[in-house]
């Protein structure tokens, strides 16, 4: 009864989490093809006017839109994530499959510089790449990208350490496949159960890094719209508008929310050890 | 068989402390290859920024004979390996240069910006530890109970929170509707103990609620993994009460890996909580550095990089030192 309870909560968990993903998805797909109000289109009559019919979430110090600013800027926080997330992961990826699967010096001179690199946390590695290459959101995608590199590296890396050892791999070779052949028949296949969690924890991570970075204005730059950088400018408007405090805070929450609840449910389907727990 | 013997024998004759200065040796000694490829990372990537850094500090407008003799003085005509050693050498001799933005002294400014960063995040992640570990235990112990999903529901929900908007909604509740604390700025402790507190609660708090969240996480899952050991049972059999069993034998085995995130936590946040402080117009080591990325001061830029990678380094040294102690398994 009680595993049965524990298992009907866990995967109402993971609904929830891909409820919110879902609407987050579909705010963003919105704010790409359409939004109520121009994004951009100042509007001095409609200063800081708190929710009402009109402006469902409120204008901002300019009379912009702020439901129209908020859709459109889950379209690039999301996009900017998962392209953070696709670079770490192919880049990772492939520099952990060779150095896994090949050894020797390479594998040595490859984990040495990864070492070298998660010798500072991830953010701060991010910001010095930031230093070099400017801003704005491709300079960001890069940054984080680069900073989860080795993470990603270090887990397929293992994975491939372990699977290289298998019999099938060792068949594979004897039987006369390629190099390539046994790698993206069978290494990397089976290295998808653990790079998936580890995506999906980087995906969330992705999310509050970037609207850190924009938070801290190295972001998008203004007058685009993007999560963190409207909470930037909200700062200084606490007590007249709090409306623009409140509801680009709401949709980074709640975006995480949904990839952590999604995450923990996929790690219980992907990680048998845990999925007993 | 000779040699078989003699080993225990050998061991025996080592004392505990001596045992302890090789481990520490051997952990330093393995951290010293990672620093040096940083230092050349750190060093590539401020080569790497486009610009001249000779002509950034005589101005464009300097004339050829000019420019040519600040790259000397800076050590620009030198081959990038040389540059390399000598730089590196005024680092460890202390010499990071001096800040473009405020013409102080590079070390001396980063030092008392790590002290602000220092006190928040230490009282943060104290208090943090505090609430989590028994959080956790507990979520663990009641394991797929009401007590147990509270515990985890709460955890999710304030790992959803950005540390910067939970300042900004402390901020708007305790700052501006309530009125009890002030927004922003700092007091130094010296100066007036009770100010400086009352300045310190909100940023503090802002980032306990996410660390909560992790640390809490991670003593739930050790502790569900040790709980479900055989020793457990053992003593549970032999009639000890659940207090003991969870207190002796089960907070021993499980707080292994949450020390060691613990140091993670500590190390990253140590590097500069950026938003916190910026959020909270903190003068700490994060905003430091955003403010130096922002006036391509890069002599602060390197400074505080390398200063960051170093405590990181140093926090995780001390988390392999506390190891042994809490993890009689783990072999000096």
């Amino acid at each position: 009864m009680r595993a049965f309870r524990s298992r009907h909560f866990r995967r109402l968990n993971a609904v929830v989490g891909i409820a919110l993903i879902a609407l987050a998805t579909l705010l963003a797909l919105t704010g790409l093809v359409h939004t109520p109000y121009d994004p951009l289109e100042l509007d001095f009559a409609a200063r800081l006017e708190p929710p009402s019919p009109a402006h469902w979430l409120g204008t901002d110090q300019f009379g912009r839109d702020v439901f129209s600013r908020l859709l459109a800027a889950s379209w690039v926080s999301l996009a900017v994530s998962l392209l953070t997330v696709g670079f770490a992961v192919t880049a990772g990826s492939l520099i952990g499959t060779l150095a896994g699967y090949f050894g020797g010096w390479l594998d040595r001179a490859l984990m040495a510089v990864t070492d070298a690199f998660m010798a500072l946390p991830g953010l701060l590695l991010a910001l010095a790449i930031m230093s070099v290459l400017g801003q704005g959101q491709w300079a960001v995608v890069l940054a984080l990208g680069l900073a989860y590199t080795p993470n990603v590296i270090r887990v397929v890396r293992g994975a491939v350490l372990s699977i290289r050892e298998k019999e099938y791999v060792e068949a594979s070779r004897v039987i006369g496949h390629s190099h390539l052949h046994v790698l993206l028949r069978h290494v990397l296949p089976n290295c998808a159960g653990p790079l998936t969690v580890l995506a999906t924890a980087f995906f969330a991570l992705a999310i509050l890094a970037e609207s850190a970075l924009s938070f801290l204005g190295l972001g998008v730059p203004p007058p685009y719209p993007s999560w963190g950088g409207m909470l930037a400018d909200a700062r200084s408007y606490f007590s007249i508008a709090p409306w623009l405090v409140i509801f680009p805070g709401v949709a980074i929450s709640l975006t995480l929310l949904g990839i952590n609840l999604f995450g923990d449910g996929l790690r219980d389907r992907l990680d048998p050890r845990m999925a007993a727990l | 068989m000779a040699a078989g013997q003699s080993a225990p024998v050998g061991r025996a004759e080592r004392t505990l402390t001596q045992n302890m200065v090789r481990y520490v040796l051997k952990k330093l000694l393995l951290s010293i290859p990672t620093l040096l490829i940083l230092a050349l990372v750190i060093f590539a990537l401020m080569r790497a920024i486009p610009g001249d850094p000779a002509m950034m500090m005589v101005g464009d407008m300097a004339d050829p004979d000019m420019l040519q003799q600040a790259r000397k003085e800076m050590g620009l005509d030198e081959p990038y390996a040389v540059q390399f050693l000598i730089w590196f050498g005024d680092v460890l001799h202390g010499d990071f240069g001096t800040s473009r933005m405020t013409g102080e002294d590079v070390l001396t400014a980063m030092l008392s910006r790590f002290a602000v960063t220092a006190k928040v995040v230490l009282i943060a992640v104290m208090l943090a530890i505090a609430l989590a570990v028994p959080a956790g235990l507990y979520a663990a112990w009641r394991q797929n109970r009401p007590g147990d999903f509270a515990v985890v529901l709460a955890a999710n929900l304030f790992l959803s929170v950005p540390s910067f908007w939970m300042g900004m909604l402390l901020i708007l509740l305790f700052g501006v509707t309530l009125q009890w604390l002030p927004t922003l700025g700092y007091v130094s402790t010296g100066e007036n103990a009770l100010a400086a507190a009352k300045y310190l609660a909100m940023p503090v708090l802002s980032l306990v609620f996410i660390e909560v969240a992790t640390i809490t996480r991670m003593m739930r899952a050790s502790t569900i993994e040790v709980l479900r050991q055989e020793y457990v049972t053992h003593a549970r059999a032999k009639g000890l009460g659940e207090r003991t069993v969870l207190f002796r034998h089960v907070l021993k085995n499980a707080i292994a890996p949450t020390v060691t995130l613990i140091g993670l936590i500590l190390g990253s946040l140590l590097g500069g909580a950026a938003v916190v402080e910026t959020v909270f117009s903190l003068p700490g080591l994060g905003r430091f550095l955003v403010d130096a990325i922002y006036a391509r001061d890069y002599a602060v830029v390197q400074g505080v990089l390398i200063l960051v990678s170093a405590i990181y380094l140093l926090v995780n040294l001390l988390v392999d030192l506390v190891y042994p102690l809490l993890d009689p398994r783990v072999r000096l």
